[in-house]
């Protein structure tokens, strides 16, 4: 017998189940208990770049919005930078902005909404530019382990073009399934969404 | 061009970075896929219709990967980890007083510090403080049903509740869950993501429930129940369960300089 390895196995995934917001946005379920709450804000006045809102639907293989998902996203500043100690780029840090929020559905019309910056473009390990990003994670009654995915800004053509994970996506078509499109409306700069789970435009979604 | 520095004879001979350690560039090990349960599980109806059908995209780690949000005790409350406390009003809820508590690691065995571990649970009659459950078992005036607590520096965390409840729910006419308490759990990059659930030893609900039966591997599925705990039982206050999670291993190591998650 050789060496035995000694991993441990990774703990399995199990379902958010339809009342996540208890534990991860107790308003939504309907009451208040903590003294501080993690939002779908992720600015502050303070924060640097381009206001943006997000706003999207997750649709199920009918076409039909969840009303029960939860999202994440999690993102760099405007400089490019994520605010954790394993990103030795040289953008400039802002304490202030962690770079992270989540939001639920909206229970009647399924719109998730995050009022955030635009992310700068990330340089990964091999120096190679990528493309402005959001990574977004999925959970939700039904779901069996999170989804990732990623969503990238309309306004970005040459960069997206450019970008080494959408270039990983074997069918053309598919890249637009990661790809926000910019509005304007009251003056407010929106990137909309709409993530597939299923059908002929499912959303590309990573294996991290 | 102008004229340019003679070029290499061969490059490979002149890296200028010494070959470093396989176990230090700070990604995660791949994510064994056959431990989880699959996203189209039909025996649990409600993943039929929500389940990607084309294969996922393998990503190598990039720093979007390897990153994650960080928090901070100034993001909890002091009762955030006491469910017995954090919603009373005129009293104790009604239950089963336990203690849960575990270690967060990951799979090269190392505690994981400084991480959110979240959880929600039922009443002890099986009823969710949620506008969106009507099950008839009543609403606890003094209990909320949830809370948070961030792992020590040997990844070690720790909460106070009381028991929760089974409950029926739509699946078959008769399904009924297990008594269970929901965790998310982060982990030091967004790639160790996880939210599961925990079960308690002895539950007869266990093999026949359609939601922990989508899990394909039977000692994965064990590793959801949580053992009784005597050791860490409060006498004539609590009993104890023990609960460890295990997010993804990460390629670094403490003989490295200064890498994520260490």
């Amino acid at each position: 017998m050789p060496q035995p390895l000694n991993y441990l196995k990774e703990t399995a995934s199990q379902t958010a189940g339809p009342y996540v917001h208890i534990g991860l946005i107790p308003a939504m379920a309907g009451f208040d208990i903590f003294e501080k709450n993690f939002s779908n804000v992720l600015v502050t006045p303070n924060t640097k770049g381009e206001r943006i809102t997000l706003e999207g639907r997750v649709l199920d293989g009918t076409g039909t919005p969840l009303r029960d998902v939860l999202l994440e996203i999690w993102q760099a500043n405007a400089a490019g930078r994520y605010n954790h100690p394993a990103d030795r780029s040289t953008g400039a840090l802002e304490e202030e902005f962690r770079g992270w929020g989540r939001a639920g559905s909206d229970f009647d019309s399924g719109l998730v909404i995050f009022e955030t910056i635009k992310p700068g473009a990330i340089t990964d390990k091999a120096g190679r530019k990528c493309a402005p990003h959001v990574n977004v994670w999925i959970v939700a009654r039904g779901i069996n382990i999170g989804l990732n995915t990623r969503l990238y800004f309309s306004d970005e053509e040459a960069a997206n073009a450019a970008d080494p994970v959408l270039n990983l996506i074997e069918q053309p078509a598919r890249r637009s399934t990661l790809i926000a499109k910019r509005s304007e409306r009251a003056g407010k700069v929106v990137y909309s969404f709409t993530i597939n789970l299923q059908g002929p435009e499912e959303t590309v979604f990573f294996d991290v | 061009m102008n004229a340019q520095a003679p070029a290499l004879q061969d490059p490979r001979l002149n890296r200028p970075e010494p070959f470093a350690s396989p176990l230090g560039d700070g990604g995660f090990f791949q994510r064994d896929r056959s431990i989880h349960p699959p996203a189209h599980a039909p025996g649990y109806k409600s993943s039929v219709l929500r389940s990607p059908r084309q294969a996922l995209l393998s990503l190598e780690n990039s720093v979007s990967e390897i990153t994650g949000p960080v928090f901070g005790h100034n993001d909890l409350g002091p009762l955030d980890n006491d469910l017995i406390r954090n919603y009373a009003k005129d009293g104790d809820p009604v239950g089963e007083r336990i203690i849960v508590h575990g270690r967060v690691l990951d799979e090269t065995g190392r505690g994981v510090p400084n991480t959110l571990v979240e959880f929600w649970q039922a009443n002890a009659g099986g009823r969710y403080r949620h506008k969106k459950d009507t099950y008839l078992a009543p609403i606890d005036p003094n209990f909320g049903g949830c809370g948070r607590a961030l792992t020590d520096d040997t990844g070690y965390y720790y909460f106070r509740t009381v028991k929760p409840g089974p409950y029926p729910w739509r699946n078959y006419v008769n399904s009924w869950r297990p008594a269970h308490i929901h965790f998310s759990v982060f982990g030091s990059g967004f790639a160790q993501r996880l939210i599961t659930q925990m079960y308690f030893e002895g539950d007869p609900l266990i093999p026949v429930c359609p939601i922990l039966t989508t899990i394909p591997d039977k000692d994965a599925l064990d590793r959801l129940v949580a053992p009784l705990d005597l050791n860490a039982s409060t006498p004539f206050d609590s009993l104890a369960y023990r609960f460890d999670i295990v997010l993804r291993g990460q390629r670094s190591t403490y003989f490295e300089n200064r890498t994520a998650g260490n």
